[in-house]
């Protein structure tokens, strides 16, 4: 199993982050700037399950807590969806440039 | 004595009380003011009387601790002071008095007589004065109480002007006065006069010093006491109501200077310099100052003019040693000039104009305003037997002992000019036909005249304290006990006394010839020197001239510094605004409430952070 370095599992980390930053600093649809959040979420996680087996002191902590990030990622999920269907009630669009009402 | 310090504090009541109760009172005020200055006159008699057999009473008290430095405030009892105490509650008194009269009938009644106890309190609190801080704190009040009784009728323009003019030129005096008492501050460590004076005599100020003070502080006393070349104001101030004028600018405010002079007279004798400019000046200010009123045409302005020759008469007898003399001169100029003030306030209050050349033939229709007048005018032209004449007699003798005949002579032909001048005023005024139509001419009431009255006894018989007839009493008494103050009386030679009587005399006859019995023309004199007219009647465009020079020369800078005002100052102050102001416009745009904005700016800042962490290799040292 060692065939596959540490880098390789950083490097996907890495693009996947950055798709997901890409994504949640464009996009104009709020549903797929949320998306993109999760892309990130998840790039983290595989930094940590990469590092609970490559890191300094490896140990099974890392991968627990990247199940625990899962699980609080995906009540974040709902929370954020809950949100924003409430937002689509009020103003009927899901155009995140609408969404600017912390300027008065 | 040692209750003196209540004196000044009876008026300053009045004062307060009037300011609040006043609007009710209404003409009750008079009273008010009459009983207080009634109480103080009363007591500075005492102290007075108490004076002649007690020493000098001083009492003090710590005013502020500044380090070593104690400032003390407190009152002091010299011979000086009692004779002004008296003076000045007494002519007050009788102000306060004959203004129940003059000024019946006007709206601010109550504030008249306000300011009046006022201006009293300040003028008492300043002769009482042992320390030059203090004096200086009452010479900047008895300054306000002038120039709010100078500009008593404010909705007069020229009154606003005159008030506005007095304060600004007794400033310029106040500030040599203070940079001499700063200066003598810094030498002697003290405001203290006693202090001061024991530094002079044991030497501990270098002469140069002294010299420089005691000018400054003269040049304080010009200012007040309206001496050339600071001398323009106290005409002007005659816009203020007679009883004004009489009280300030007759008998004691513009007396001050004189006062101060006297105070400090033992550092002015330190120093030959100083009393050499005080002579000069006084003696300079005398003589021209009568020639002005030889031409002038108000009855009040003659009167001024005659006040400001008078109070250079007292300066020239101090700058000679004189000081005798100059108090002397001091207390019977108080009556009889305030005596001549209140008499000429009861002839515009009888015939409404102060122009003398409408006037005429009043002596018949004021039947005690004329010989009131007469008596004035006879004491200050120094006709014998008169107070006027004994003190002016002093003056004289003290100019010639000091050996300067430039000076003597000058005060003899200032002594003429005076006695044309007024009885030039006298015999226009009194005598001959109306020059207009003139009705319902009557005497004054009671309450005017009788104050009148006593000022005509006092300009009598004040001459008698100090006569070398009947022995110097007030001389001796005033220098007792302090050789610094010179000579109780100065032995002169008797022609001295000759030469003054005859000069008056003279100047008297030339003014009967011209305006009495007017077998020589009137217009003598301006016919056949229209320029030396021209420039007495115009005061030698004095005023204009410090309209063309100081005046200007101050507004150019003004409009120069106005505009460095508009354009540097204020430009800088814009761009500060404007680069503050563009700014937040810029900060605000950026605050567009687009999340996703608010990301990319962060990671962009990161991103620079992470690449200037690469670039320095490592954390920033």
């Amino acid at each position: 199993m060692s065939s596959v370095p540490v880098s390789a599992y950083l490097t996907l980390a890495l693009i996947l982050f950055c798709i997901g930053l890409y994504g949640a600093l464009t996009k104009r649809n709020t549903v797929i700037v949320l998306i993109s959040i999760e892309l990130m979420l998840n790039a983290v996680n595989i930094n940590l399950v990469a590092f609970s087996k490559f890191g300094m002191i490896p140990s099974i902590t890392g991968q627990v807590f990247a199940l625990f990030a899962i699980a609080v990622a995906a009540a974040e999920a709902a929370v954020g969806l809950a949100i924003l269907i409430a937002l689509y009630r009020n103003k009927k669009t899901v155009n995140i440039d609408e969404m600017n009402d912390l300027k008065s | 004595m040692e209750n003196a310090w209540i004196i000044p504090l009876f008026p300053l009541i009045s004062f307060l009380f009037l300011l609040l109760f006043g609007r009710r009172l209404k003409e009750n005020s008079g009273y008010v003011g009459m009983v207080l200055t009634f109480l103080s006159l009363i007591y500075s008699l005492v102290v007075l009387f108490d004076r002649f057999n007690h020493p000098t009473y001083k009492a003090e008290a710590t005013w502020l601790a500044i380090g070593d430095v104690q400032l003390t405030a407190g009152f002091e009892v010299n011979q000086l002071n009692a004779l002004m105490l008296v003076i000045v509650s007494l002519v007050s008194f009788l102000v306060h008095t004959y203004s129940k009269g003059y000024m019946h009938g006007d709206d601010r009644f109550h504030i008249f007589y306000a300011y009046l106890g006022l201006f009293t309190f300040a003028m008492l609190g300043l002769v009482v004065s042992p320390n030059l801080l203090q004096t200086y704190i009452f010479w900047e009040l008895v300054g306000v109480g002038s120039f709010l009784l100078i500009g008593f009728y404010f909705y007069k323009e020229e009154a606003k002007a005159a008030a506005k003019k007095a304060f600004i030129m007794t400033r310029i005096g106040d500030v040599g006065l203070l940079i001499g008492m700063i200066l003598l501050f810094w030498q002697v460590g003290s405001f203290e006069y006693d202090a001061i004076f024991l530094a002079v005599e044991e030497g501990a100020i270098s002469a140069g010093i002294i010299t420089l003070t005691a000018i400054l502080i003269f040049i304080g006393a010009v200012g007040k006491s309206g001496q050339f070349p600071l001398h323009t104001w106290l005409p002007d101030a005659m816009e203020g109501p007679t009883p004004v004028s009489a009280l300030i600018h007759a008998a004691t405010m513009v007396a001050a200077g004189v006062y101060l002079v006297a105070a400090l007279f033992p550092l002015f004798t330190a120093s030959e310099t100083a009393l050499m400019t005080v002579a000069v000046v006084g003696g300079f200010t005398a003589i021209f100052a009568a020639s002005i009123g030889l031409v002038q045409t108000d009855i009040k302005r003659v009167l001024a003019y005659s006040t400001v020759s008078q109070l250079g008469y007292m300066m020239l007898a101090l700058g000679s040693a004189g000081y005798v003399a100059g108090v002397f001169h001091l207390m019977t100029h108080a009556f009889f000039k305030a005596l001549l003030f209140l008499a000429a306030g009861s002839v515009i209050h009888a015939v409404h104009t102060q122009n003398i050349e409408e006037m005429g033939g009043l002596w018949k229709k004021l039947r005690l305003t004329g010989p009131l007048f007469l008596i004035g005018t006879l004491a200050i032209s120094g006709v014998p037997l008169l107070s006027g004449f004994f003190s002016k007699d002093e003056i004289l003798i003290a100019a010639w002992a000091n050996g300067n005949p430039v000076l003597f002579w000058l005060a003899v032909i200032a002594a003429f000019f005076t006695a044309f001048y007024m009885f030039r005023l006298f015999f226009m005024v009194f005598t001959g036909q109306a020059r207009s139509e003139m009705k319902n001419v009557h005497e004054s009431p009671k309450v005017m005249t009788v104050p009148m009255i006593v000022l005509g006894v006092l300009a009598v018989v004040a001459g008698y304290f100090n006569t070398p007839w009947f022995g110097t009493f007030l001389g001796d008494w005033l220098v007792e006990g302090n050789e610094a103050l010179g000579h109780g009386h100065t032995e002169g030679p008797i022609w001295i006394m000759i030469v003054a009587t005859l000069v008056s005399l003279l100047g008297i006859f030339l003014a009967w010839l011209m305006y009495g019995k007017k077998s020589l023309e009137r217009d003598w004199l301006s016919s056949r020197m229209p320029t030396t007219y021209n420039m007495l009647y115009n005061k030698y465009y004095l005023d204009e001239f410090y309209a063309l020079s100081v005046v200007k020369t101050t507004k150019g800078v003004s409009v120069l510094l106005s505009y460095i005002e508009a354009f540097v100052v204020e430009g800088i102050v814009k761009g500060v605004a404007g680069i503050v102001h563009g700014l937040g416009k810029t900060g605000s745009k950026i605050q567009s409430g687009q999340v996703q904005a608010y990301g990319t700016v962060a990671f962009v800042g990161l991103a620079v952070l992470v690449v200037v962490y690469v670039l320095a290799g490592g954390y920033l040292k």
